[in-house]
């Protein structure tokens, strides 16, 4: 990834990618110990467990996965002492259209993760733990596993670790080819060698019944790792980084039609759109211009240039005050993009310029979904075939004049509708094309 | 077995298993020690990395080694997307078709792929059983989203992950594999 070989864009601030491009900085144990590394989970076994989690709690760290929970109140769903196992997985599943970060991690700072989930184990009295890696990421399987190994050797996992009489393990899990394993409860059934069809929350929260029907915890592979940086920077100063309700960093992942696509690590709501792809990102290719961008991974809603949103700021004076905000000036944080009727996600930014056809971007997505689709639930099954369908013949000039209205009811009624988030992921892009280009769809359907 | 059609011909996978990949397998199930069938994954890909695909003696093998049914296997190899039940080639090609890729030209590529692998362009783009090239030397398939859209179009071939493709550089990546 050429980006990340430039020194960082003054916007940038590396946290969890400080290590990972560091000349001479490399996967294995003795690098990651000659840069402090471990001293937080040394850090953490002396602490009380209850204050871990308090620490995750006033660092408003959300979860980078895509959901955006906050991370230190799903931790306090775990009773230590309900005399069951607990267990917590990393999801590692990265395959969300538009996200590209775990996998540096991964890669680059595999002990970074380590850390993170050894701290999070302390903290929630957990014994046995997995990293589910996908398996297109092959060689980030055999770095993690061969920096767990260095990890045992060393003290850090295993039976008491560090000295601090506690004992934790953690195996590397690899998928198999199916997007639906980044759903937490998937990734769960996954795990215990199942069919991964998504389990209905209520009653299966994974923090109530997890992973053999135990307590667990599903976080992703980079907030643990700002688990691990919220202990050497302290809670405060993380929190700080960010907005309230949305602590320290995240990293923003851009791509499609700009001039330097990549992952930017960012203070939550440190920029605007506008400054990440005209500043950060160098802007849209020459003589081209912005069309659309979907802000958080192919889920979310799409946004359209141009376009303006109504929502409440801060004032001069410091009072929330109503405000017309133009696209370009919307702040990249979890508030800002739910007020403007989408999502911050997974942090990934697919840009299009005014050479892209709406219709295609999104007949090209309707595949995805209907490719990835479990079929567990009926709605989802038939209806992502049926949108896939329709979208690829009006692709091939097929289109009848139904077809806009028809997509919208086929949307609709998959929305709500099933187990799991993946009915939303799998609509959202056809609401939000069909309402933010209309005409593109119009002509296409004549 | 009964339970499904037989998929291939040849040696059965099962009467020809290595000391090397019983070791590893042994070491797996050792990863899992609430439940052996959390195994079930992992041996499927220690298999299929060993065979290449997953013969029904093979579901049965699985099976049998995590006191499960065989269905309890075989409903994985038919699920999830990687999982093979046929010889592909013995140089995978897997090029991301997802929207970042698509629109830095991962269509181009995959049909560019095909051509310098000697394999019919309009042949099927997914499936369990990808195209293969007549020499039996390369498959190529789209996948869906690699999580690497900064560097689009992108391409996996066996464990190596190719960044930037260009129309014109597949000949050359595939030169790289024997």
């Amino acid at each position: 990834m050429k980006s990340l070989l430039l020194p960082p864009h003054p916007k940038e601030r590396r946290v969890v990618f400080q290590n990972a491009w560091t000349q001479g900085y490399t996967p294995d144990i003795d690098c990651y110990i000659k840069h402090g590394g471990y001293a937080e989970l040394k850090k953490a076994l002396g602490m009380k467990p209850e204050e871990i989690i308090d620490e995750v709690k006033k660092a408003n760290l959300r979860g980078r996965g895509g959901a955006g929970f906050p991370c230190g109140v799903k931790w306090g769903f775990i009773r230590r002492d309900d005399g069951k196992p607990h267990y917590i997985t990393c999801n590692g599943d990265e395959s969300e259209p538009g996200t590209f970060k775990d996998r540096y991690i991964l890669h680059n700072d595999p002990h970074q993760l380590i850390e993170g989930m050894a701290i999070a184990a302390f903290a929630l009295n957990v014994n046995l733990a997995y990293i589910y890696i996908r398996c297109e990421f092959p060689k980030a399987a055999q770095i993690v596993t061969q920096a767990l190994k260095e990890a045992r050797e060393k003290g850090f996992l295993g039976k008491n670790i560090m000295g601090s009489g506690f004992d934790v393990d953690m195996f590397v899990h690899q998928g198999a080819g199916a997007y639906i394993c980044g759903e937490e409860t998937s990734l769960i059934e996954s795990l215990e060698g199942k069919r991964p069809y998504p389990r209905i929350k209520p009653p299966y929260f994974p923090a109530v019944l997890g992973l053999y029907m135990s307590p667990t915890i599903v976080n992703n592979v980079e907030t643990f790792c700002h688990v691990k940086q919220i202990f050497k920077i302290g809670s405060d100063e993380y929190a700080k980084m960010g907005t309230p309700g949305d602590g320290g960093t995240r990293v923003m992942c851009v791509s499609g039609d700009v001039m330097r696509p990549g992952p930017y690590e960012i203070p939550a709501g440190g920029v605007t759109l506008g400054e990440l792809i005209n500043d950060v990102c160098g802007g849209m290719k020459p003589g081209r211009k912005l069309k659309a961008v979907i802000p958080g991974g192919s889920s979310s809603k799409i946004l359209r240039a141009g376009e303006t949103f109504k929502m409440k700021v801060k004032g001069e004076d410091g009072q929330m005050v109503d405000k017309e905000v133009p696209l370009l000036d919307l702040v990249m944080d979890a508030s800002s993009l739910a007020a403007a009727g989408t999502m911050v996600g997974s942090g990934g930014v697919i840009v299009m310029d005014d050479s892209r056809d709406m219709l295609w971007a999104l007949n090209n997505l309707n595949q995805f979904y209907a490719h990835e689709s479990c079929g567990q639930c009926t709605p989802c099954r038939e209806g992502v075939l049926w949108i896939d369908k329709m979208t690829t013949r009006m692709v091939n000039g097929e289109g009848t004049e139904q077809d806009p209205k028809t997509l919208k009811n086929v949307a609709d009624n998959i929305a709500g509708r099933t187990v799991c988030a993946f009915g939303e992921a799998a609509s959202w892009p056809v609401q939000s094309f069909l309402q933010k280009f209309p005409e593109e769809f119009e002509v296409a359907a004549k | 077995m009964d339970t499904h059609a037989a998929t291939s011909t040849g040696p059965r996978q099962a009467d020809q298993i290595p000391a090397d990949l019983l070791a590893k397998i042994d070491e797996a199930v050792t990863h899992y020690p609430v439940s052996k069938r959390s195994a079930s994954l992992p041996l499927l890909h220690l298999w299929q990395n060993h065979f290449g695909f997953i013969d029904d003696s093979g579901v049965d093998w699985i099976a049998k080694r995590l006191d499960l049914e065989p269905i309890n296997i075989l409903e994985l190899v038919t699920f999830y997307p990687w999982f093979r039940q046929e010889k592909a080639g013995r140089i995978s090609v897997r090029v991301c078709r997802t929207l970042s890729c698509a629109l830095a030209g991962s269509y181009e590529v995959r049909d560019s792929f095909c051509k310098a692998a000697g394999i019919d362009p309009k042949a099927p783009t997914h499936g369990h059983t990808p195209p293969v090239s007549p020499d039996g030397k390369f498959s190529v398939e789209f996948v869906e989203c690699l999580a690497s859209c900064g560097s689009a179009p992108v391409a996996l071939v066996n464990d190596d992950l190719h960044e930037d493709i260009t129309e014109a550089g597949t000949a050359n990546i595939l030169s790289q594999y024997n």
